[in-house]
């Protein structure tokens, strides 16, 4: 079975593979709607579709040693970082076989091996953990970047901005990146946030900042290359916008019926999966027919992993009790 | 009375509030257009408009502060916590500001506020979203905390706890909001007055929540008749109520949907075995969750919380032996 830190690998310098994960994120996450819908997921899910570009922009910019801290919405960063999708999947239908074994759920993915830190599903929950991953990289004196992957409406939360000014007055090599997606559960951001342009908060922090199209997987890595270069030669923090949409409603089985008329549609012009269809196009490294072969097989393998994995061993009773406390080193 | 839904209770516990006292002001995050994520506020906004009904940015320090603000200036200010791990990051405002005003206004400032706010597990939430944390209230003086366990206590508790002077949180039993029940809306509680749920004779049983519903459900399986005791109010606890009922019985349960370590029914037991050593027939103890966070997967989180096959397995215990049985992670072997 392919690692999760080759799934990586297998990203960096390769703009079809990035493609291809892209594709297994759409596709995932149909399954993962389907699969609440018929009652085989417990709890909730949020959906990342239309997340796609900025997560492989990340996770083809960023090496597997930088660390990121993400939120309840990480389907797409996670597989996008390397994690298979049988490991999210598991995680997501409790299973043995998840990324934390079963007892995390949806909103709780990671694996250490590729630098994904456990999501937390707490606004702001991350943002910290991003800055203090940063801090001790400095300390260390090692290259690598603490990364924050929050949504829009984390901006509001008291976590976000001190956390910004500690990494600006520490300096740290940290990299924000906040995805713009224009709506916070229910509420459009207009209604509960006074200015469009969220990168514009860094300014009281002297922060670089800047905006970017979080559709556009070209723009994501010119984005965050330039913020992850400025963090490890230590030119300090950065807060990045993603300017995205969220394609689904919030989540479980929000309608979304909240969105003004037409404005879905207006995005669907941008759904990062065409933009970068159409680049692959233009520059012949992919047919439309390979493209939809790509996503049919794409589809079939994972309707298939999706029915393997409904039969996968649930954890054990002693999966309760296990790692909660570190166990004490032998002959303490 | 009239059947609703516990969400429903809640809704018009809060609207006749608002009809009744005009300084009753209610917010939180998405409670206000779209009427809640658990529908707890349907037709609030439509009724009282957006002046004393609006919608929140993600700022739960921000606006449960200028809840605690409003409070002192003399607004009935109620927020909705939409799951209660979200006070955590506002537990300065409540725990440090709202509780010391009145005491460090030297008594002339109250804070009439409330806090409602989603909790317990069962629901497939994972462990950041599926605490009760109770106790992290009840150890807090100047705060009152209370929990509903069905539809006419969600009313009258609600009611009780905007109309109360001081600051209040109101735990709402997730997995209840969607069950029925007859609702009399002239009931309105009285905060640190337990209900009894059913009365009889062998033993005790002190519960919260949705435990109540648990332990009546154990006490039937078991088959005995039993004095199950709805504390509803965790701070300040009805020690009257408590003590005369283990005085008849002799056994005492508490029910807790918390951790074994530091939950407030520790505080009960110690209060009845120092009051009523001599009239005991056996020893008094509590049936909690382990200390573990909530698992996701189904099964897990299934034994997370005390379950009635579970109670009824304990009670049959305490009605046969003296000394307290083994909580099922013992009993099972599974852990220490
Ligand atoms: C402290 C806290 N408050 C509220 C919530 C509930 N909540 C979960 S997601 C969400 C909306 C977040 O919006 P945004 O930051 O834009 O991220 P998106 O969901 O759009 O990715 C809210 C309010 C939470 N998880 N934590
Ligand atoms: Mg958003």
């Amino acid at each position: 079975m392919t690692s999760s830190l080759e799934r990586r690998k297998a990203l960096y310098g390769n703009d079809l593979a990035c493609y291809e994960r892209m594709v297994e994120i759409r596709e995932f996450e149909k399954i993962t709607n389907a699969l609440f819908a018929a009652g085989s997921i417990r709890g909730t899910t949020h959906l990342a579709v239309g997340q796609e570009a900025l997560a492989l922009g990340m996770a083809s910019t960023l090496q597997p040693t930088d660390v990121v801290a993400g939120t309840y919405r990480s389907h797409a960063i996670a597989l996008a970082l390397g994690l298979t999708p049988h490991s999210v999947l598991g995680e997501i239908m409790g299973k043995a076989t998840g990324c934390c074994g079963g007892v995390g759920g949806s909103m709780h993915m990671c694996d250490t091996s590729v630098g994904l830190l456990p999501t937390s599903a707490i606004i702001g929950g991350g943002m910290p953990i991003a800055a203090g991953a940063g801090l001790a990289f400095q300390v260390q004196k090692s290259k690598n970047v603490g990364v924050a992957l929050f949504g829009d409406g984390a901006t509001n939360i008291g976590a976000f901005h001190e956390s910004l000014n500690l990494a600006a007055i520490w300096k740290l090599p940290v990299v924000f990146v906040c995805d713009n997606n224009v709506y916070g559960e229910y509420s459009r951001i207009d209604k509960t946030t006074p200015i469009e342009d969220l990168h514009k908060r860094a300014e009281s922090y002297a922060m670089p900042h800047m905006a970017i199209d979080g559709m556009d997987i070209h723009a994501v890595r010119k984005g965050i290359g330039e913020a992850v270069e400025r963090a490890r030669s230590g030119g300090g923090p950065t807060l990045v916008e993603a300017k995205t949409y969220r394609f689904s409603g919030h989540s479980r089985a929000d309608q979304a019926l909240y969105r003004p008329e037409g404005e879905l549609e207006k995005w669907q012009k941008r759904d990062p999966l065409l933009v970068t269809e159409q680049d692959l196009i233009a520059r012949k490294l992919v047919t439309q027919e390979k493209i939809d072969q790509i996503k049919s097989t794409m589809e079939s393998d994972l309707a298939a992993l999706a029915k393997k994995v409904e039969n996968d061993p649930e954890p054990q009773l002693s999966a309760m009790f296990s790692n909660i406390w570190t166990p004490a080193k032998a002959g303490k | 009375m009239t059947a609703m839904r516990v969400r429903q209770a809640i809704v018009a516990a809060l609207a006749d509030e608002m009809r009744a006292d005009a300084n009753v002001i209610f917010f939180g995050e998405d409670v206000a257009e779209a009427e809640g994520p658990f529908k707890t506020s349907e037709g609030i906004l439509e009724e009282f408009g957006p002046i004393r009904v609006r919608d929140t940015p993600i700022s739960e320090m921000g606006f449960t502060g200028a809840a605690v603000g409003a409070a002192m200036m003399g607004l009935k200010p109620v927020v909705e916590i939409m799951f209660i791990e979200f006070l955590g990051v506002a537990l300065d405002q409540v725990v440090t500001e709202a509780a010391k005003t009145r005491y460090l206004s030297h008594g002339t400032l109250s804070v009439p506020m409330t806090i409602r706010a989603s909790v317990g597990s069962g629901l497939g939430f994972g462990c950041q979203h599926s605490q009760t944390l109770e106790h992290w209230f009840a150890s807090t003086p100047g705060l009152k905390v209370l929990m509903p366990s069905d539809a006419q206590s969600a009313y009258s508790l609600l009611r009780a706890a905007i109309q109360d002077p001081d600051p209040v949180i109101v735990l709402e039993p997730r997995i209840l909001y969607a069950e029925r029940g007859e609702v009399d809306t002239k009931k309105i509680a009285h905060i640190g007055k337990a209900s009894m749920r059913t009365t009889g004779t062998d033993l005790t049983i002190v519960a919260l929540g949705h435990m109540v519903n648990i332990a009546e459900e154990a006490a039937k399986a078991a088959g005995v008749s039993a004095d199950i005791i709805d504390l509803q109010t965790i701070i300040p606890w009805d020690r009257e109520t408590v003590l005369a009922s283990v005085k008849k019985t002799g056994r005492l349960i508490v029910v807790e949907e918390a951790p074994l370590s530091g939950g407030w029914g520790s505080e009960i037991v110690a209060t009845v075995t120092a009051q009523l050593f001599s009239s005991l027939k056996s020893a008094p103890f509590r049936i909690t969750t382990p200390d573990v966070p909530v698992p996701f997967n189904g099964g897990l989180e299934a034994r997370f919380a005390p379950t009635s096959e579970d109670v009824a397995r304990q009670i049959k215990h305490a009605l046969t032996q003296s000394g307290a049985p083994q909580p099922w992670w013992v009993a099972e072997g599974v852990a220490k």
